[in-house]
């Protein structure tokens, strides 16, 4: 027999960024404890629509856990209470018959709500863009093969790479900060001896950019790493303060 | 008129490219500033192209629908990526690339293609490396291979389980740094709904703004389409939820050619479906059949006993087990290619061996590679495969084999394209997935990641400019033009007419039935009689959907119900091609899979004599028939036979 629960939401709905928002209140019976929780909010949604009302609007795509689009704070947690999972590989054998479950979206003031549990998260993409890449055109590259590197820093610089881009880090710190995420490029970059070359100039540009998009400043509680669905560490900021420190001594 | 012209250049295969590339028209770097490109799609094909035409200095527009260029969908890939570096030292050679992926393919792809394919193969490691993309190492510091199905050679570069995710975050910073520089203009949450066609030639799109719903212009001298592949069509997919077919589906409607739509990849490694809420189906990567030994149950009553939940698969002795595919293929074992990986699994489920609560799954069992290698280094190589489908099934793979079963993956049909990647429209340009260029009727594991980077890094910046060479004294277009007032006030009106319909179906619903009578029917086993029933049945949803969908909200505002509903209607209409091009496909080869066509032990027959071509479709008008044109495959350089796997 399948095994079902009955629970209670406690959803954010809000129509636009400029408009006050507020949690609205539904019941859902019969969920499969085998369904994931955005199928669980696939199922609201074909009920909303059956009555004849606007569906919650929430930010998804690959459902398999890689493309860092869903988002959602869950019972006061980034991904919900699950480890190591982002909210489309949470699935509902997390939660208990007759649970009342609070669905808010990202809070963070760099990211502000777009409608109901979406938001934009354009500023990740503008912190990439301040520097987040490796100056190299198409063409004219050497040889896969010519620089060994080290398996241990290959294997460091792929660690923080695994970086999806979702937010959780942000969402989890009480500063609003971003800290982890910068990091984990800076540092997935200056582990390579392509990316090495540039360091100092990208640690800079990328936390001038992130401090002028309104991120807070990280006071090392550690809330970023404990809900980062990718396990990057925070190890990653202390090699980003002190690329930062070293950029600076320099100037 | 309708001679299909693949412009394919002259001379020995293994010089054809250089022979382009030397006398093809350039464009010179003050005229490049005055030309502007779309590239609809911000995935490998996609975000290589536009970072790398931009680089060029070319003006690019760039679309996506995600809410960032790092969410395209093929980030999903797991396994790897090929390249005939031949760093192993085990025969490996731009031929044998070549070779395998037309042999792959059941020699349905192109050979002049394949073959430059498998030449820029290795420009794409080097350029991936130079980005800073963490492929993984040997101790020695040079980078690592592994084998993936169809190939006797490990000519697969990986990063953990997450190569797709590596090299698209590589395209994605190439793109980033030309944002910065302000050479690609980026539109992310943006919806492409229409192509504007200026005297016959692509000028620009009509796109959705996702976010407020507003309907916007673009205009360009040149567009490229790198959207993806239509596999959404079946519902239940691999692919993303908001992958969709439709930016290919309007350029057919506007008179590309969509060529082999019948030819999709059921990837045969994927958790089991399990209920009908379920959204979609999630792949466990090729790379485990390197170490993962599939079998079920050689006896009916064991499999039986499994299904009721009174047996352990652990419990089944090893000689009570079938490895059917290193039973039936000796030589590859179970590193045959997708397409028959697919339909073994398929035929022991229906011969009632299956396991799973449905019957319909297999096993993957990693406690040989365990015992062999040791529990770290299966970890080191599959975990973060393993915690996936640890957190989706609640079952510990290190202790209990998966279970697995095949699901609609990929789609080597798409718009048709000329070797320059040209589709039937000039100046209309497809790259990736979204073109059915390479991969004949079936595509080898790690080969996807190959063609989109190597369209958008390495083909597309050339081939373009043969094009925009001719175009430099064309101004810039303004979208006042009434071309565009047409194209935008077909685009309200549907979505006018979408939303009026006021039914009470949701989308969804309606998508659910499509798929299942597109996997019912149109999947992996087809016949002539169930493709005519798929054809009547498609012709049903389409009129249901018309009369009785259901969309809150409205047309002008932020409506993701809207969205569904736009490509649902345009997925009816690809469901209904592939259908008809599965129908007049009387033969079996690579994914397509003619019940009637079929060796004497059940391998795929093709009929070379009457279907050695590409079925090119040609849109006639709205419930017309379309138009089916031949692109003939004449192949020089390869031996052409059955496909053979066992010895």
């Amino acid at each position: 027999m399948e095994k079902t629960i009955n629970i209670t939401l406690k959803v954010w709905k809000q129509r636009n960024p400029k408009s006050q928002g507020a949690f609205e209140t539904y019941t859902l019976n019969n969920i499969s404890i085998d369904s994931s929780f955005l199928e669980m909010l696939d199922i609201l949604n074909e009920q909303l629509i059956n009555e004849g009302k606007e569906p919650v609007v929430f930010d998804h795509d690959c459902r398999e856990g890689i493309c860092g689009m869903c988002s959602l704070f869950i019972n006061g947690r980034p991904h919900g209470p699950d480890d190591d999972v982002t909210t489309c590989q949470l699935h509902m054998r997390k939660f208990h018959d007759g649970e009342t479950i609070t669905v808010e979206p990202w809070r963070s003031a760099a990211f502000p709500v777009i409608r109901d549990l979406m938001v934009d998260r354009n500023a990740f993409d503008k912190i990439i863009q301040a520097g987040g890449y490796v100056s190299v055109n198409t063409g004219g590259v050497p040889d896969a093969n010519a620089i060994p590197i080290p398996k241990d820093k290959a294997d460091a610089a792929m660690d923080a790479a695994s970086c999806i881009g979702c937010g959780a880090c942000v969402a989890a710190c009480k500063n609003g900060s971003a800290m982890l995420f910068v990091s984990a490029k800076v540092s997935q970059l200056a582990l390579l001896p392509q990316g090495r070359i540039e360091t100092a100039k990208r640690a800079k540009a990328m936390i001038a950019k992130m401090d002028e998009l309104g991120f807070g400043n990280c006071t090392n509680t550690g809330a970023c790493e404990a809900e980062c669905p990718k396990n990057v560490s925070i190890s990653n900021i202390a090699r980003l303060n002190r690329e930062f420190l070293f950029a600076k001594l320099k100037d | 008129m309708n001679v299909i012209n693949s412009k394919t250049p002259q001379g020995p295969l293994s010089e054809k490219w250089k022979e382009y590339k030397s006398h093809q028209k350039l464009v010179n770097p003050a005229n490049k500033r005055r030309l502007d490109v779309i590239v609809v799609g911000t995935g490998l094909a996609g975000g290589a192209a536009a970072a790398s035409l931009g680089e060029l200095g070319f003006n690019v527009l760039n679309f996506c629908i995600q809410d960032s260029p790092r969410r395209a969908h093929s980030l999903a890939a797991q396994g790897g990526i090929n390249a005939a570096k031949n760093y192993q030292n085990d025969g490996d050679s731009i031929y044998r690339l070549f070779y395998d992926t037309i042999k792959g393919g059941d020699y349905r792809a192109r050979e002049a293609n394949v073959y430059r394919l498998a030449e820029v193969s290795g420009n794409i490691i080097d350029q991936c490396v130079a980005q800073g993309v963490p492929f993984a190492r040997e101790y020695g510091g040079l980078l690592d291979n592994r084998s993936f199905g169809g190939a006797q050679v490990s000519r697969t570069f990986y990063a953990k389980g997450q190569t797709g995710q590596q090299l698209l975050l590589g395209a994605y910073s190439a793109l980033s740094r030309q944002i910065q520089k302000g050479t690609v203009k980026l539109f992310a949450r943006h919806e492409m709904l229409d192509l504007v066609l200026i005297d016959g030639r692509a000028r620009g799109i009509i796109a959705r703004n996702l976010v407020t719903g507003k309907i916007e212009r673009f205009a360009a001298h040149a567009v490229v389409i790198a959207t993806g592949g239509y596999g959404n069509t079946f519902f239940l997919s691999t692919n993303a939820m908001g992958s969709n077919g439709s930016a290919a589906w309007q350029c057919y409607k506007k008179g590309a050619y969509f060529a082999n739509p019948c030819f999709a990849q059921i990837h045969p490694t994927c958790i089991p479906v399990h209920g009908e809420f379920q959204s979609k189906l999630t792949l466990m990567s090729e790379s485990l059949r390197n170490d993962g030994r599939i079998w079920v149950p050689k006896h009916k009553a064991d499999a039986e006993a499994v299904r009721a939940g009174k047996l352990k698969p652990t419990d089944i002795k090893e000689e009570d087990r079938d490895y059917y595919l290193e039973r039936r293929y000796p030589a590859f074992g179970n590193l045959v290619p997708r397409d028959v990986a697919s339909r073994a699994a398929k035929e022991r489920c229906d011969a009632g061996y299956g396991v799973g609560t449905t019957g319909l799954a297999v096993y993957l069992d990693f406690s040989d590679a365990i015992n062999r290698l040791g529990l770290k280094t299966v970890e080191a190589r599959y975990g973060n495969l393993f915690q996936m489908y640890e957190k989706s099934v609640d079952e510990n793979p290190y202790k209990t084999p998966m279970m697995i079963y095949p699901a609609i993956h990929y789609t080597m049909g798409g718009i048709w394209v000329d070797y320059e990647l040209q589709t039937s429209i000039p100046g209309l340009f497809a790259a990736g997935e979204a073109n059915f260029s390479d991969h004949g009727a079936n595509r080898l594991g790690a080969s996807a990641l190959m063609q989109g980077l190597a369209d958008g890094y390495f083909v597309l910046p050339y081939t373009i400019q043969n094009y925009l060479a001719d175009q430099i004294q064309v101004p810039r277009f303004t979208t006042d033009r009434q071309e565009f007032d047409t194209a935008e006030n077909a685009v309200n009106d549907k979505i006018q007419k979408l939303i009026n319909i006021k039914g009470k179906r949701s989308v969804d619903s309606i998508h659910k039935e499509l798929g299942l009578a597109m996997w019912d029917f149109v999947g992996m086993g087809r016949t002539k009689f169930g493709l005519r029933e798929a054809l009547a049945k498609i012709a049903e949803i389409k009129r249901e959907f018309w009369s009785n969908v259901r969309i809150p909200g409205s047309g002008s505002d932020q409506n993701t119900e809207l969205e569904k509903a736009l490509r649902l209607a345009d997925f009816i209409e690809i469901g209904e091609l592939m259908a008809r091009d599965a129908l007049y496909r009387e033969e079996s080869c690579g994914g397509h899979f003619r019940e009637e066509y079929q060796t004497e032990d059940g391998e795929a027959l093709r009929k070379d004599d009457k279907f050695s071509y590409v079925a090119c479709w040609r849109y006639t008008g709205e419930d017309m028939e379309p138009e089916l044109l031949k692109e003939e495959l004449a192949y020089e350089y390869i031996k052409v036979q059955q496909r053979n796997y066992k010895e």
